[in-house]
């Protein structure tokens, strides 16, 4: 591991000028950033811990509506937070579905969504990526393409991103609210990640909090994440959806979806919520929706069959929504095994 | 847990009770003290620089730059690697693996160590390696079993033939009224111990001291003074305890020497640990197979012929070659049978003995295919596997010493619940629209034993030592030992000790092929045997003793004392101190006995039963139960036994759905070479599991009539859940571990079914 200095500022002041160095990098929880320290594909001179700014670490409702999440609010609080149950328990849901307890209590709401990429090109120092040095190729494009993307994917990356938590914010229009020396500014999350999945933040700038809409709320009782994985729980998604309905009158009023698993970024299908707004939930509905949603997608080595299982993980999670948002987060949260019996706390 | 199964030995106190491992506590709280725990005064860090590619040269090295980075202390290169007494490629023995110590600038797989650098500190190294940036020549690697050209190897595994007949099988499959033709593929597993493999290595003059897991120390401080130019007995391995070894720790790793030559190197003390990521490199792995089952069965349902044949992978320089096909030569009755192996060279590493090596793998391919059979035949599959149970071992027709597999059957079938399970697949399904699968494995594991020594020694206050250099590998080798010495020496529990994990102490075999308790128990028996009989000589020679006069032949020892058969009784303690003597001691030795291993076959059996949910559309699979019902001769400890057989049940699941090392075509490298891509299952994949113990009497495996339990879990249980999963969904899939897509893609989605 290269030398690094440590930095602990109390004041956000003193952590933006501290982060103005260059090769600075903020340390959240450190779940992922250490890893790739060790690894040597992160090798930063400076690391600003943001542990000392307490105020990050809040969940605080905000005037005009919606909420204001610190972007160091720990996953586990998060997904326990009884505001977070009320008005957004999807978000619970997809916390829970990630990691283990122990990573959980670590990580962080703004380091899940700014986590780097699992692919194996991208882990390995000596490989070529594209995303860790711009134009060195992409190693990733010789493999059996099992873990790329099926949307969105560029020439010079293929990498899916890994973030569940992410996949149900930009469903639900969440922005990021973004401190810099020059003062704040708010962002869609959606323009938070360019084409290739990469944060487009400039150096020292720092997410201070997630804010939801208060539109958010409205979904809270037809809202499930869906994901697909190969063991029941502690797994990336193969393919993971998002799926929440506002239904009024036997009619979706509006309907929020996002996938994860087959894009280089948290994927929002407008196509699919044209299908379903102002639409009579059905079976046949659902599954044009899903058309709709993977219409675009191209296969990349043997993934093909990601685009089916998104199609149909996307179906699954529609079905559920409808059927509406369950009590409780159940405890294989997101999973297919879940049971599906739990009467709905909402109509 | 059931209970009431489990045989309880009649005649000893200690063996049989189901007690706590020894050593539990010392584990959880962290003072159990393994090698990487070792810190001499004076320790340097030490890491391997591994190979990028498959194949080629190390064309230079950038040692200025690893030099530069502060506490950096020196780089091992071939260049000043010092110098070794053996060629590490040279066959010394004939079980020996070549190793790669920096012979040369030869590249023969990705993570072949080809540097070693030394630093202050952990960091400081890591970062030396990080900058040593080797340039290489790379040459185009193969690492496809698929695209290789196969050959024939003289043996597989270690030493056993690569072809097996008996009877015609040609003849049989041709006049067989059905035939089932099946091919099967297993993808390579990566050991992956807990613990990663460590050294710490200290230099005195000629006398060298290593801390490094093993499971087998003795085999270790002869390979290791072998290749050092030592006598064997300046060679002190210490391993009292192991995280782990599953065959990755049964042959001295190339790391663990380059460790031992770092500090060489250097002149101080060293200790190298492999990362995760280099545990998927330079310290063995389970190759993967291609397996083809060929059955010919008669309208009654028998097996008129078994022919199982496998291709497997190696390395280019050197020879294990996974005996994959070879225990279907001892599982059904078959009239005739045949089990033959092909194999490739591929650059990569050397595979190695991995937990069953060759019976999980080949497990799988059977059990699949006997269902497969029965299907065909319109027959249950327990009932096929009843109707076709070995009554002797088929390829050799010698009976079996003991084999209570039909008891097994009965009492798994009975605690799952098989009865009534529908024959049709795809005919069960859970409240939630599920669909639900049931299917069997038989479990079979051969009972090995090899040579041991221990000795024992009594003090004048009642308390023993037991001494040998057996190996607490996590198994529960030291609690399930000390049972057998405390009957032996006829003493209770808390006042026996067990010493173990030396090299200085008497060779106690190696903790591999589930061998250990009958090997080291039965040596340990022998040394308490031996102790006792001293003692009784003792007794029965003093006027003073209340046994004066009594004949050995019915002295018995118990609770610290001798005891004749009419009540007379003289303690331990008592007998050593009318003799005026501080302590006794005895040694015992124990061997395989030929005679009674050519004239009967010697096995542990099991039946597991498993319970698969699968979602219809999203092809995602859970083993709702695993049941195993087991019988492996005498059980020395109830709790451990079951915590062994639970162990490899749970490695047969991962056997059949999760774990696969991806070699990468383009770089010859393990692509998933971290324990989050190569996956493993976590608890949530198994919310029931149990392992019944069957009883079972052997008067021929060994003294003590035990048998192992900690390969046989395995077995079975991958097939189990394999059969379960087509019972489940109509779909048998044939490539393992069984992808999501694999079957979600082969089962009709609701989706498309609504549109047809």
């Amino acid at each position: 591991m290269r030398r690094f200095a440590y930095l602990r500022p109390a004041r956000l002041e003193e952590a933006l000028a501290a982060a103005a160095e260059p090769e600075t990098a903020w340390l959240a929880g450190g779940t992922n950033l250490v890893e790739l320290m060790k690894r040597g594909v992160a090798r930063p001179a400076r690391l600003v811990d943001l542990a000392g700014l307490e105020d990050l670490a809040t969940i605080t409702p905000l005037a005009a509506g919606g909420l204001s999440i610190g972007a160091a609010v720990r996953n586990a609080d998060l997904a326990r937070h009884p505001v977070i149950l009320r008005d957004a328990p999807i978000l619970a849901e997809a916390v829970l579905s990630a990691a283990a307890p122990q990573i959980r209590n670590r990580a962080t709401t703004a380091g899940n969504l700014l986590q780097a990429p699992r692919c194996a090109g991208f882990l390995d120092p000596g490989a070529a990526c594209n995303r860790r040095a711009a134009g060195s190729g992409c190693a990733a494009r010789g493999g059996d393409g099992r873990d790329a993307a099926v949307l969105g994917a560029t020439e010079a990356c293929i990498a899916v991103h890994p973030s569940d938590l992410a996949v149900p914010l930009v469903a639900l229009d969440a922005r990021l609210r973004v401190a810099g020396r020059d003062g704040e500014r708010t962002i869609a999350l959606g323009t938070l990640y360019g084409a290739d999945g990469a944060s487009t933040l400039p150096p020292g700038e720092l997410v201070r909090a997630v804010l939801l809409p208060a539109e958010a709320a409205g979904f809270a009782g037809h809202a499930r994440y869906l994901k697909l994985r190969e063991r029941t729980s502690f797994a990336f998604a193969l393919v993971s959806a998002a799926a929440a309905l506002r239904i009024a009158g036997g009619r979706i009023v509006a309907a929020r979806v996002a996938l994860g698993g087959v894009a280089p970024r948290p994927w929002r299908p407008a196509e699919a919520e044209a299908v379903l707004a102002g639409a009579v939930p059905t079976d046949a509905l659902f599954r044009a929706a899903a058309d709709a949603a993977l219409a675009a997608a191209r296969p990349i080595a043997e993934n093909g069959f990601k685009i089916e299982l998104a199609r149909r993980v996307l179906v699954r999670a529609l079905t559920l929504a409808l059927r509406g948002t369950p009590a409780r987060v159940p405890a294989l949260a997101a999973s297919p095994f879940a049971p599906a019996g739990e009467g709905a706390r909402h109509g | 847990m059931a209970e009431g199964t489990a045989p309880i030995s009649p005649e000893g106190a200690a063996i049989g009770r189901p007690i706590a491992r020894d050593d539990g506590v010392a584990k959880v709280t962290g003072r159990a003290r393994y090698a990487a725990d070792c810190r001499p005064p004076g320790l340097l860090h030490a890491v391997i620089a591994p190979s990028r590619i498959a194949r080629g040269r190390v064309t230079a090295f950038d040692l200025d730059a690893a030099m530069a980075e502060p506490g950096v202390v020196a780089v091992m290169t071939p260049a000043n690697r010092p110098p070794l007494a053996e060629d590490p490629d040279a066959k010394t023995a004939p079980i020996v693996f070549r190793l790669d110590l920096l012979q040369d600038d030869r590249i023969r797989y990705a993570g072949q160590p080809v540097a070693v650098v030394i630093g202050e500190t952990l960091e400081a190294a890591e970062e030396g390696a990080f900058r040593l940036a080797p340039a290489y020549a790379a040459e185009p690697a193969l690492v496809d079993i698929d695209a290789a050209e196969p050959f024939v190897p003289e043996t597989v595994g270690l030493g056993a033939p690569v072809e097996r007949r008996r009877g015609d099988v040609e003849a049989a499959l041709a006049t067989a009224a059905h035939r089932v033709q099946r091919r099967y593929e297993t993808a390579a597993q990566v050991h992956n111990p807990l613990e990663p493999h460590a050294v710490v290595a200290v230099w005195e003059g000629d006398r060298l001291w290593v801390d490094t897991p093993s499971q087998n120390v003795a085999r270790a401080q002869r390979r290791i003074a072998g290749l050092l130019g030592l006598p064997p007995d300046h060679v002190h391995i210490r391993s009292p305890f192991v995280g782990g070894g599953f065959g990755a720790k049964a042959f001295p790793a190339g790391p663990q020497v380059l460790g031992i030559l770092a500090a060489r190197l250097v002149g101080r003390p060293v200790k190298l640990v492999l990362s995760r990521a280099q545990m998927f490199g330079a310290v063995g792995h389970r190759a993967p197979t291609r397996q083809t089952l060929r059955l010919g069965l008669a309208d009654d349902g028998t097996i008129a012929a078994l022919a199982h044949h496998a291709r497997v992978a190696s390395s280019r320089f050197d020879d294990f070659f996974e005996p994959a096909a070879a225990l279907s030569g001892g599982v059904y009755a078959a009239g005739a049978v045949e089990t033959t192996h092909e194999a490739v060279r591929l650059d990569i590493a050397t595979p190695v003995v991995m937990r069953g090596p060759g019976e999980a793998t080949g497990s799988l391919a059977l059990e699949c295919a006997i269902d497969e059979a029965a299907a065909e035949l319109g027959l249950d599959p327990l009932a096929f596997r009843r109707l076709n149970h070995a009554d002797t071992e088929p390829i050799s027709g010698r009976p079996f010493s003991s084999k209570a597999l039909r008891a097994c059957y009965d009492a798994g079938a009975a605690r799952f619940g098989w009865a009534g399970r529908p024959l049709a697949p795809r005919s069960l399904s859970d409240s939630d629209g599920r669909l639900v699968g049931l299917g069997i494995g038989t479990a079979v594991f051969p009972s090995m034993m090899f040579q041991a020594e221990a000795r024992a020694l009594l003090r004048a206050d009642g308390a023993a030592i037991v001494e040998l250099g057996a190996h607490e590998i996590g198994q529960g080798a030291a609690t399930a030992l000390r049972q057998i010495a405390a009957d032996a020496l006829g003493l209770p529990l808390s006042a026996v000790t067990l010493r173990t994990g030396a090299s200085d102490l008497p060779d106690a075999g190696g903790a591999a092929g589930s061998s250990h308790t009958a090997t080291a128990g039965s040596a340990i028996h022998a040394a308490g045997t031996a102790l006792v009989a001293r003692l009784a000589a003792l007794a029965t020679a003093d006027p003073a003793s209340p046994l004066h006069g009594a004949g050995n032949a019915v002295l018995f020892a118990a609770d610290g004392a001798l005891h004749a058969g009419d009540g007379r009784r003289d303690p331990h303690a008592a007998v050593l101190a009318r003799a005026g003597l501080g302590a006794i001691e005895a040694r015992g030795a124990a061997a395989p006995d030929r005679a009674a291993r050519a004239s009967h076959a010697m096995a542990a059996h099991g039946a597991v039963f498993a319970e698969v949910a699968v979602d219809p559309d999203l092809g995602a699979i859970r083993v709702t139960r695993l049941v195993g019902a087991f019988a492996a001769g005498r059980i020395v400890n109830p709790r451990l036994a079951r915590s062994q057989l639970v162990g490899g049940m749970i490695w047969g699941l991962s056997l059949a759905l999760h774990e696969a090392a991806q070699f990468d075509p383009a770089t010859g490298a393990i692509a998933n070479a971290d324990l989050g891509a190569y996956r493993i299952p976590v608890h949530a994949d198994l919310p029931f599991v149990e392992a019944l113990l069957v009883a079972e009497e052997d008067t021929l495996v060994n003294p003590l009539g035990v048998k192992g339990v900690g390969e046989i879990g395995i077995t079975g249980t991958a097939g189990a859940v394999a059969n379960a999963v087509w019972h489940a969904t109509g779909v048998r899939i044939r490539r393992f571990p069984i992808r999501i897509e694999d079957l979600a893609l082969a089962m009709p989605g609701r989706e498309k079914e609504d549109d047809a």
